[in-house]
């Protein structure tokens, strides 16, 4: 199964649930109270998912490392090599 | 017991690592980036070869490559070069025929990627013998140099989407720094059909689906100091394009 339709089952099984739920499609007669917090669910659970997505890219760009160390140490071993390499004869 | 491991004699092992190193205009790189490589792999004692895929680079890389190839020799330095720029998933596929090494080794010759993260991937690899080892800016001691604020956004971004459609099992997707065994790199080149940039993406994707094993070792990636990048323009278009086709096809 491709993830394109992996994404569709899901989305349309929790949406089938949803509609049971908010229209009562199987005169289950569920106390009303249910109906009202399953209506504006949808609107909630993508709510939070944006939420929470600028959360985790916010909190990972601001913890993506500045590798100041590691150009450091690549812009010494530049120099030990040019000049080791002109030694051995190389001409750039 | 209570002995420590100390570091192995690696030479004896019978393993042998082949580095493809794709080259366009990288004549000032190319010197700099084999040197670290005969280094490393002097130090740690694995068996190696360091394979020059040139493609036709019209500031002379090519020539650079042969002094090269005399200086360390024949065996270490192979130089397989083609006669125009073909693109870099072809450069990987004509490299990678000529490897004699039960493992294959793909890096930037940019000096983006370090050599000195390769004894890590190898015993990462050996620690779990995992099929490919994907070096990883995301993750642990892993990160960028040369970075601005946009760039950190639009990777993090990125990824983030692509770990939410995908679920790839594996942090770093666009990264090209990574350690295959032979065989499997084969059968997923196979597979792939992207180009460029998304090849990357398509090679981990696939690998999932395979149920090949991949193990990540943090990485610290430090933009190119000399030279120009040549995949650039529209980078962000083709990355999408590349996503929603992967999204729809596995
Ligand atoms: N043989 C071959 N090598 C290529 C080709 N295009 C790019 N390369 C090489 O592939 C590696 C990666 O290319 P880069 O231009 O650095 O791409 P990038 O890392 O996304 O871009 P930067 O931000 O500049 O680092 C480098 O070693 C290039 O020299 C090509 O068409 N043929
Ligand atoms: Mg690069």
């Amino acid at each position: 199964m491709t993830k394109l339709l992996e994404w569709l089952f899901g989305v349309s099984l929790v949406g089938a649930v949803w509609a049971l739920v908010t229209f009562d499609l199987l005169d289950l007669s569920l106390p009303k109270t249910y109906r009202e917090v399953a209506w504006p669910m949808p609107l909630y659970l993508l709510v939070s998912f944006g939420c929470y997505s600028l959360a985790t890219v916010g909190y990972r760009v601001a913890t993506f490392n500045d590798c100041e160390e590691a150009a450091k140490e690549l812009q010494g071993q530049i120099k030990e090599a040019k000049e080791d390499l002109r030694k051995k004869g190389l001409k750039m | 017991m209570a002995s420590r491991k100390t570091s192995p004699p690696n030479r004896d092992s019978g393993d042998k690592y082949s580095v493809l190193l794709p080259t366009y205009n990288e004549r000032e790189n190319l010197p700099l980036i084999v040197w670290l490589l005969v280094k490393y792999f002097g130090e740690s004692g694995y068996n190696y070869e360091v394979i020059v895929i040139d493609d036709g680079s019209p500031d002379g890389t090519l020539e650079v490559a042969q002094q090269l190839q005399k200086i360390y020799g024949e065996d270490k330095i192979l130089l397989r070069p083609r006669a125009k720029k073909l693109g870099l998933g072809t450069a990987y596929i004509h490299g990678m025929k000529h490897a004699t090494g039960n493992f294959v080794i793909i890096m930037d010759a940019d000096l983006s990627h370090h050599p000195k993260f390769i004894p890590e991937f190898i015993e990462k690899q050996k620690e779990g013998n995992y099929d490919l080892v994907s070096g990883t800016r995301y993750q642990g001691n892993g990160g960028v140099y040369g970075w601005d604020l946009r760039r950190k956004l639009i990777s993090r971004g990125a990824n983030f989407l692509t770990q939410v459609l995908l679920r790839p099992g594996a942090s770093d997707l666009t990264g090209s720094f990574r350690l295959y065994k032979k065989k499997v790199l084969e059968s997923l080149v196979e597979r792939c059909v992207s180009k460029g940039y998304v090849f990357q993406m398509e090679m981990i994707v696939r690998a999932r689906q395979l149920n090949y094993t991949v193990g990540e070792v943090p990485i610290s990636f430090v933009d190119r100091v000399y030279g120009e990048s040549k995949l650039g323009g529209n980078e962000i278009v083709s990355f999408v394009k590349g996503l929603l086709t992967l999204f729809a096809t596995t």
